[in-house]
């Protein structure tokens, strides 16, 4: 069967400084981080044929293109659905390559998070198209919020599945003791204890504030190319083993509260069952994972969607550190979003790259197979990430 | 905004007078008055509740890895405490006090400490001379925050001892701010200002029914006209047949509370905080987000049976709001 499957490389990451005010505008971070990507990938931009982004994104393709003198670009393209759209913009890299649409394909995702627009503070009246008609059903009732979206469901999840808020807490601890030692992190040598998680202020209920990612000022970006070119780059590659996205039935954009069960990620459980599907692999081949983290309780959910654990049991599998470097499964070795930066997940993509280079703040030994992962709660997607052979 | 140009000039004229205070020096090192001593360690253990022997008994100092009495690493910032002139602005005079009256002409009268980190690289020891010398080490963008508009402003102190070796640092961070004018306040000739009220729905072709259904008292649900499923929110055509032709059948709600959230943080204006919002499973079989009115936010229970009254919610708006059931 036609796939996906081993037919594009990651083959370079770059990324600006993350920091609570960047002092200058996205397109700049946009640059910025685009031309780190393609030096570390040793190419020059006029090497540079696509381009993908989020819609969410504020500046333009061509923009970049034109701020780095990368020329002519024979493929673009934008992925919707906020975090969502993180693997997805990889795998629009992919596919351009796999097709021949274009050789380097860069993506990238810039913002002032913290000292621009803050997704924290809601969306208003002031948003446009069917969008608008779509919010309305939410924000007279005053669900206004990304965490008080993910409150609604995490409150049934814990209801049915008897996991506390203690549970979701070890999800916050052990990103943030692979934050500790993470320079590029916002809480480098800062960690967290138990009790200062249970202490701090409910943001809604039952998310408190360090079950809630951060907001950041900062870019990332990474180079996709095909096996062949890739062989002879700069960097070790990280092969696509397999990639996909995945909308389920009846999907909103953050508030699904109308399929029978909203305990479950159908459109993640969809991502899952098509990644092992291309790529052969199964839960146990996984070695490590990125698991988008922009509240504690996604990543619960996740390990159930991919079969790290049965349903409803990932508050027993994340016990006794088995997310940190040294468990069962170490995952967001960078600090993830709740503690490294919040970059829309391509801070996550990066990471993926490092693990299977082996130049992780927390490396772990084994680095064959590291699942990278998406937005929650929206059209998301996936992948897993191997050592080009 | 606009701002006038004289404003203007006078906001630049600020900016640039504060930072240039980055980098500088607070004064020249302060040898601090005491040599690290017992009786201080002592009362500063006793305050705190700290009876770690280590740091209170001789003897069994003695037999630590320190070898004999060491001051708590924590106690490092009370060896160059000034102590009641430091409330006193005629009695110390540096560079930190000169900026901080800057941002006091220019109305960020306010001042509160909001955070330190600190580092301890070595134990004290009785008979060290500790010496600190302080640097303020940078000034934030304006920002907005709950307490008004201001600046964050960091000072690193460094503490070396008699061979001028560093022993720790600590970073102090505090906010300068305009304290923020109650609304009242800020009222203009119009009178008292508008409070903001909840943000409407907006009504377009797919939703408006709906919305003044509510207007006139009723929760509607919409009906497939062809296979009769009921769907909500509401759409243009059915799911399950692709029919476009629909109609509407009144809920009579009954129903149950599905999920829910209690809302802290941020506090949105024109909504009450905490702000409890619940997913409610109709008799009918749809769902639909509403607040619940009439019990305690702790109250609120998954499977809590709830039925609907359609009251106004400010400013003419109605909305459906839902109480325990009698």
């Amino acid at each position: 069967m036609e796939s996906l499957r081993d037919r594009a490389v990651i083959v370079g990451i770059g990324q600006t400084d993350f920091s609570k005010n960047s002092g200058r505008s996205e397109l700049a971070l946009a640059a910025e981080c685009v031309k780190a990507a393609i030096q570390d990938a040793g190419l020059s931009p006029r090497d540079i044929d696509g381009m993908t982004t989020f819609t969410l994104d504020s500046t333009d393709e061509i923009e970049v293109a034109r701020s780095l003198g990368i020329g002519d670009l024979t493929f673009y393209s934008r992925i919707p659905h906020g975090g969502g759209a993180a693997i997805g913009i990889v795998h629009q890299a992919a596919m351009a390559v796999a097709t021949g649409s274009a050789q380097y394909v860069v993506g990238y995702r810039a913002l002032n998070g913290r000292s621009g627009q803050r997704y924290s503070q809601g969306v208003s009246g002031d948003i446009v198209t069917s969008d608008l008609i779509h919010w309305g059903w939410y924000m007279p009732f005053g669900l206004l919020t990304p965490a008080s979206w993910v409150a609604m469901f995490t409150q049934r999840y814990m209801h049915e599945t008897e996991c506390k808020s203690t549970d979701l807490a070890q999800v916050s601890l052990s990103t943030r003791k692979h934050a500790v030692n993470n320079p590029n992190a916002f809480f480098y040598r800062r960690e967290l204890t138990l009790e200062q998680h249970q202490s701090s202020r409910m943001i809604a209920d039952p998310l408190r504030l360090y079950d809630c990612c951060q907001e950041t000022d900062g870019g990332c970006a990474f180079v996709v190319t095909t096996p062949e070119r890739a062989r002879d780059m700069a960097q070790p590659g990280a092969v696509i083993r397999g990639i996909a996205q995945a909308s389920a039935d009846d999907q909103e954009s953050m508030t699904s509260f109308y399929r029978p069960n909203i305990a479950v990620l159908p459109e993640m459980d969809l991502v899952a069952k098509q990644v092992y599907a291309q790529s052969g692999l199964g839960p146990g081949d996984i070695e490590a994972a990125v698991i988008y983290d922009a509240f504690s309780s996604i990543v619960l959910w996740q390990l159930e969607s991919f079969g790290l654990c049965e349903p409803g049991e990932a508050k027993e599998f994340i016990k006794n550190g088995a997310l940190e470097l040294g468990g069962r499964l170490p995952t967001n070795t960078h600090g993830g979003q709740l503690s490294e930066a919040y970059i829309h997940g391509i801070n996550g993509v990066n990471e993926g790259v490092r693990l299977i280079r082996g130049t992780s703040c927390n490396q772990p030994e084994k680095n064959d197979c590291v699942l990278v992962t998406a937005g929650v709660g929206i059209p998301t997607s996936g992948m897993i990430l191997g050592k080009l052979a | 905004m606009h701002l006038d140009s004289e404003t203007a000039r006078r906001n630049q004229a600020f900016e640039v007078g504060i930072r240039e205070y980055v980098g500088m020096k607070e004064g020249p090192p302060f040898a601090c008055p005491d040599l690290v001593n017992e009786p201080m360690i002592r009362h500063w253990c006793e305050v705190m509740g700290d009876s770690n022997p280590a740091y209170l008994d001789a003897d069994v100092a003695r037999k630590t890895v320190h070898g004999g009495i060491v001051a708590p690493p924590t106690m490092l910032q009370t060896w160059d405490m000034r102590g009641y002139p430091m409330r006193d602005p005629a009695l110390i005079q540096n560079k930190q006090r000169e900026l901080h009256a800057l941002f006091d002409r220019a109305g960020y009268t306010g001042v509160v400490a909001t955070d330190t980190e600190q580092e301890f690289i070595r134990y004290l020891r009785p008979g060290d001379q500790i010496t600190s010398e302080t640097t303020i080490e940078s000034i934030s963008e304006e920002k907005a925050t709950g307490l008004g508009i201001g600046y964050f402003i960091v000072t690193r102190t460094v503490f070396t001892d008699q061979n001028g070796d560093e022993v720790g640092w600590l970073t102090f961070r505090v906010l300068k701010f305009k304290p923020s004018q109650p609304p009242a306040a800020v009222a203009t000739d119009g009178g008292a200002p508008k409070a903001p009220s909840r943000i409407k729905s907006p009504r377009g072709h797919d939703n408006a029914w709906w919305w003044e259904g509510i207007d006139a008292g009723l929760l509607l649900i919409q009906k497939c006209r062809d296979c009769g499923a009921l769907r909500h929110p509401p759409g243009p055509m059915c799911g399950a047949c692709q029919s476009s032709r629909w109609e509407t059948t009144e809920s009579s709600g009954e129903g149950t509370v599905y999920s829910y959230t209690v809302l802290h943080h941020p506090p949105i204006p024109g909504y009450d905080f905490p702000c409890p919002v619940v997913l409610i499973d109709l008799q009918e079989g749809t769902r639909l987000v509403a607040n619940i009115a009439a019990c305690k936010p702790e109250e609120i229970h998954i499977g809590m049976k709830v039925e609907c009254r359609i009251e106004d919610a400010g400013e003419g708006m109605k909305l459906p709001f839902f109480y325990p059931a009698r």
